[in-house]
């Protein structure tokens, strides 16, 4: 744009302008509807279901008791954090082990390893739930939290494997050999020297894998019944439920989701550089 | 223990976990959408499931969504991802802004959405503060199909950009800033510097973002439900409805399959359309 104009520092600034106004856009874009959504929550169910809306909420907490107080909410969040929590702790605690496995050895194997695990990310996982609801009712497992994380920890656990793999590539291997000539184990060694370096990483792909379980709406539907997670119990009832209470619920699926993606925000890129190799 | 058999130690969880709960199910939704009362291979299933008159217009709007959405979201990410790129001063507040939308669900993406084109709601509440409606119009209904449809795909495009933009701005991030200093050199313009160097160097990554975007929108589901309802019938609702209204699980396997079949196709093509030539690297 700039090479056949007679001023090429006012075609400069002017293209500065644009890309200043584009990304401006672009945030506005992100950003207005969470506003919209944060105007209804804040208003009285009767504000929210009035016309025409205000642009600027009213601090009334109306929608938010309605939401506390309608029949089975406050189990159904209180069963969302459970498996999430569940599901957090499982794809670490089977998914590091991987990851540090495939940062640090060379084996037989490795890559039809890391085939079945990039293999998981071309299907849609959510449809699982099917074949699952069946196996579950033979094993006892149906309509149960532990059941659910188990599911969301298919999902989960690819990403953990991932991210760990990234995480342990980045601490060379010299710290940990440094740490056997100085009489660590290969246990010792870890926990004293590579888990303290890697611990904030963790904490990332774990709020990750927590964020996973916590928006998982498919399965968590089809497999629950009684003991339904936020996300099956507001879609359960979009066709019933008042307006105020599905902004009050969509609110408080988000809530959580804008401050776990500002605390992993760091490795995101780093996360997904690795997973593209 | 010999350093020989730790690493298959260390991987021995994640395999039987996903053996269980990841190829299993697969074998089992197989044998479900393929196996009749009597327990023999039958179609039976499929010819149910696809004889239904919802089956061919859950096809078709789960397959014009997609087509209509995934374009303009790699669109979409090459430009912010390229934005991103050549910005100096608050890139990361700018990012995480960017990827907010990573982290909320669809069927809250879906209920955000529905705060605006409900009948009391901010459109309306907008297009009557400029004087253009007297009163507020029912948008969402049989009557606008087309409206139905640009709000499900507007939901999808704000909700799911984000998660191509994050791959492709990792994978900008590895390519050699000497490529682009060279171009310069020999004066190569911003456009031919995309088309010609970050373009061809970001095919892995676009590849893996389509693959994922894709998938993922044929698995469109919650924003659905939450703006369209039975409006706005998609394939994956179809097994939902099949799986928990009608409790035919069997049909709910078909139609999965269907999915299934669908996501792996265009996974190849993909592939295909976007494979780095052999001894090509970076």
């Amino acid at each position: 744009m700039s090479d056949t104009t007679p001023q090429p520092t006012d075609a400069r600034k002017a293209g500065r302008y644009v890309y200043g106004a584009a990304v401006f856009l672009l945030c506005a874009w992100v950003i207005v509807p969470l506003y919209f959504l944060l105007i209804n929550t804040l208003s009285s169910p009767e504000a929210v279901n009035s016309f025409p809306k205000s642009f600027i909420p009213e601090f009334d907490l109306g929608s938010l008791t309605f939401f506390a107080n309608f029949a089975g909410m406050i189990s159904a969040l209180k069963n969302s954090i459970l498996v999430a929590v569940l599901t957090m702790i499982m794809s670490i605690a089977i998914g590091a082990p991987a990851g540090y496995a495939l940062s640090r050895f060379d084996f037989p194997g490795k890559g039809t390893f890391r085939l079945l695990i990039l293999l998981t990310r071309a299907f849609p996982l959510p449809l699982l739930a099917l074949p699952l609801a069946v196996m579950f009712i033979r094993t006892g497992l149906d309509d149960t939290v532990f059941g659910l994380a188990l599911v969301h920890t298919t999902l989960a656990v690819p990403f953990a494997v991932l991210i760990t793999f990234s995480l342990f590539s980045g601490i060379p291997l010299e710290l940990e050999e440094a740490a056997w000539t100085l009489g660590c184990t290969r246990l010792t060694a870890f926990t004293k020297v590579v888990l303290p370096l890697i611990l904030p990483g963790i904490t990332a792909s774990a709020i990750f894998a927590f964020v996973i379980s916590w928006n998982e709406v498919f399965a968590a539907a089809v497999l629950t019944i009684e003991n339904r997670t936020l996300t099956a119990f507001l879609l359960q009832n979009l066709d019933s439920s008042p307006l105020h209470l599905k902004f009050a619920g969509g609110f408080i699926l988000v809530v959580p989701a804008l401050i776990f993606i500002f605390a992993v925000r760091k490795y995101l890129f780093a996360m997904w550089g690795i997973a593209n190799r | 223990m010999s350093a020989r058999y730790l690493p298959y130690i260390l991987i021995l969880p994640v395999t039987l976990f996903l053996c269980l709960f990841f190829l299993y199910p697969f074998v089992l939704v197989a044998q479900q959408a393929f196996g009749s009362d009597g327990g023999g291979f039958t179609l039976d299933n499929f010819k149910d499931v696809t004889s239904h008159w919802k089956f061919p217009i859950s096809l078709k709007n789960t397959l014009y969504l997609a087509a209509a959405v995934v374009p303009i979201q790699l669109a979409l990410a090459l430009l912010m991802a390229t934005m991103v790129s050549r910005m100096q001063k608050g890139r990361d507040m700018v990012l995480y802004i960017w990827t907010i939308p990573l982290g909320i669900s669809d069927l809250a993406a879906g209920i955000i959405w529905l705060a605006i084109f409900e009948q009391s709601g901010f459109l309306n509440s907008m297009m009557s503060g400029l004087g253009l409606i007297d009163r507020p119009a029912n948008l969402l209904t049989y009557q606008n199909p087309g409206l139905v449809f640009v709000a499900i795909a507007l939901a999808e495009i704000w909700r799911a950009t984000a998660i191509m933009l994050v791959i492709l701005v990792a994978g900008i991030g590895l390519i050699p800033k000497e490529y682009y200093e060279a171009a310069e050199v020999f004066g190569a313009s911003p456009w031919k510097r995309f088309t010609r160097i970050t373009l061809p160097m970001l095919r892995p990554s676009l590849s893996t973002a389509l693959i994922l975007r894709v998938i993922l929108a044929f698995e469109v589901f919650a924003v659905v439900q939450a703006l369209g309802g039975t409006l706005f019938p998609v394939l994956m609702g179809e097994t939902y409805n099949y799986q928990f209204d009608l409790l035919n699980s069997e049909a709910a396997a078909a139609v999965a399959l269907v999915i299934l079949a669908i996501s792996i196709l265009f996974t190849l093509l993909i592939l295909r359309a976007l494979r780095v030539p052999k001894g090509a690297t970076i």
